[in-house]
């Protein structure tokens, strides 16, 4: 049996932890990698801006959608960034209540990505809108229309779902920030850096008392994010569940969507925390025991996906629907079969070389795979959306979807967006929670008398 | 003690120890020595500093349980009021108040409703913002949210008396005793 690392490499104080932590944001220079990291972020951030305001100066035409592939490019990254948002809050709070505390290290950056990701995927539904200034309308408001929402409709449901969602995590992670701005504050040296860190402080002086609920929150926040996450993709994999389309119809997809969030949420983690540990030295606190950890969750999720996709076939046949049974040869054999096998290659097949103790430790690979993985997740649904809705039931409709320049642009472009925020972020707030891991010391427990 | 005589203006007197046992046991020495007006203050959350200094039930539970029925009961009277009285469609025949499609914003309601009270009832129990305390007037304070631990016995406290307090402080061994001015 090989040792497992540690969660934390032994000799550190609570001192050596804030510091590390806090110096990072606070007396670090910029770096060269940095800074071209961010100008290649903001690069395809502009890029973003520009095919936003093209859209909405020439309308969804200048996407590839079409009848009867009305859903596109913009529904595949919607789907994929709201399933990369998922990782987050399983290590915030998933984690937190099965007292998983190897989680204090990944979760304040977990959920920083959790926000921007979802804030990616927000884009998508209000820009294929083609009028999103009337996003509003989904809300049930008294309008002077005298409408109101159709609540029976999933994707009503999803509006519901993934606000709420943005909304928990946008405050479990202010409320985590709290302590840890109060460390800041009290460390930052410039006046202002002091006063901002104060403000969002909000004057916290680690009561007893305050701790005490602080802490009674804090567990009934994650009590209430877990079915939260949960729902969140299973609400997402009703708007395709719902409707009577071939492929979609069936009750497998909300446990396996939400599985494959998972997978490609710790994808997405690992990618983010391989280099947060290498560039700004936090090997101590993101150990291999995190990669490794990481590895075989995306190792038991990937397999949940895999039975997903095996069972979605078996039905397909044993359903004696022959819409279901063309469907299914239809993706393996039709116009878009080199997407699916490629998703089978990306997503099951390649990263069961995790099974391996030596890739699990090897930091380049478990990049690599993780890469591959996010590729594999954003293929299958392609594959979901695109495969069913281009070869429905009557011939006389189908129709073939190939993706616009605009539709690279715009996904290539909340990537900017994403990576932009997520390197900003980690130059002005503590990217590990620094109370959290004073608690990981042997020294943070109270010895009985 | 003369009425002629002001009592000191100070907040009341903080005591720093080294490690969160020693902070314990002396939350619990000054609860048992009579002193109701205490705090604890560390770098991270510990449970039995509170228990210590007497401080066993917050009402934060309470909040979300209330804030979730409120977000579940309104979310679902909202979905029923729409679809049956204010803006009824029939749906493929389904009845007005088809419930089990108002499920899910109902549940999403809930947790909203339940997270947003809770957050919002911890910063109203905590007094929170609260940019100014006298406690940010000792200078040895700030390391309270580095690797100190701290405890403050309040001028409030009707055991406290300036010279009787500190000596009870005294004799817990603390690393520096500090007299918090307003």
């Amino acid at each position: 049996m090989l040792e497992e690392p540690p969660v934390l490499t032994p000799g550190q104080t609570f001192d050596s932890v804030t510091d590390q932590i806090a110096d990072a944001v606070l007396t670090r220079p910029i770096g060269l990698g940095w800074l071209a990291g961010l100008a290649l972020a903001m690069g395809l951030l502009a890029m973003l801006g520009m095919a936003i305001t093209y859209l909405l100066l020439r309308g969804v035409g200048i996407w590839g959608i079409d009848v009867p592939i009305a859903w596109g490019f913009a529904i595949i990254n919607f789907v994929w960034w709201i399933g990369i948002g998922h990782a987050g809050t399983l290590i915030s709070a998933i984690l937190l209540l099965l007292k998983q505390s190897w989680r204090n290290s990944i979760n304040r950056f977990a959920e920083a990505m959790t926000l921007f990701a979802v804030a990616c995927a927000g884009m998508f539904p209000l820009l294929h809108m083609g009028r999103p200034w009337l996003g509003y309308w989904m809300f049930p408001y008294p309008s002077s229309m005298g409408v109101w929402p159709q609540f029976r409709s999933p994707l009503v449901w999803d509006v519901f779902a993934v606000s709420t969602y943005a909304t928990i995590s946008a405050v479990f992670w202010f409320v985590g920030l709290v302590p840890d701005f109060a460390t800041m504050r009290e460390k930052a040296r410039h006046k202002y850096t002091k006063a901002v860190y104060g403000i969002l402080a909000l004057g916290w002086r680690g009561s007893a008392r305050h701790w005490k609920r602080y802490e009674a929150l804090y567990i009934l926040l994650a009590g209430i994010a877990t079915p939260l996450v949960l729902s969140v993709h299973t609400v997402v994999s009703f708007d395709f569940a719902v409707a009577v389309m071939p492929g979609w119809h069936t009750t497998i997809f909300p446990p396996y969507f939400v599985a494959g969030a998972i997978y490609s949420g710790f994808a997405m983690v690992l990618v983010l925390a391989i280099p947060i540990r290498h560039y700004y030295r936090l090997e101590n606190m993101i150990t291999l025991r995190h990669l490794q950890n990481s590895a075989k969750v995306m190792l038991a999720t990937g397999l949940i996906v895999a039975y997903g996709y095996v069972f979605e076939a078996f039905i397909a046949f044993y359903s004696g629907s022959t819409y279901e049974r063309f469907m299914m040869q239809n993706r393996w054999f039709g116009s878009y079969a080199v997407f699916y096998w490629l998703l089978i290659l990306l997503n099951i097949l390649i990263p069961q070389v995790l099974w391996i103790p030596k890739v699990r430790s090897n930091i380049k690979a478990l990049f690599l795979i993780s890469v591959v993985i996010l590729g594999g997740m954003w293929l299958e649904r392609f594959v979901i959306i695109i495969t069913s809705l281009s070869r429905d039931f009557l011939p006389s409709s189908w129709g073939h979807y190939t993706a616009t320049r605009w539709d690279y642009a715009t996904f290539f472009g909340t990537l900017g967006f994403f990576f932009t925020a997520m390197l900003i972020f980690i130059r002005i707030m503590p990217a590990i929670s620094i109370f959290e891991m004073r608690m990981l010391l042997p020294e943070s427990e109270v010895k009985s008398k | 003690m003369s009425h002629g005589v002001l009592a000191p203006a100070i907040y009341g007197l903080l005591a720093e120890f080294e490690t969160p046992t020693e902070l314990v046991n002396a939350s619990q020495a000054a609860y048992r020595a009579g002193y109701r007006k205490i705090d604890a203050y560390s770098p991270f959350p510990i449970e039995e500093a509170s228990e210590a200094i007497g401080y066993h039930k917050t009402g934060v539970p309470l909040i979300v349980l209330l804030g979730g029925i409120l977000g579940g009961a309104s979310g679902f009277a909202l979905q029923y009021w729409i679809n049956v009285i204010a803006y009824p469609l029939n749906i493929g025949g389904k009845p007005y108040n088809s419930w089990p499609a108002f499920i899910v914003p109902t549940f999403e309601m809930t947790i909203l409703f339940a997270g947003l009270a809770g957050v919002f009832g911890l910063f109203a129990l905590n007094g929170q913002p609260m940019p100014y305390h006298p406690l940010f007037n000792v200078d040895r304070f700030s390391a309270v949210t580095r690797d100190k631990f701290f405890l403050a016995v309040e001028a409030a406290d009707p055991k406290f008396d300036i010279v009787g307090t500190t000596r009870f402080l005294e004799s817990l061994k603390p690393l520096s005793i500090s007299e918090v001015p307003h």
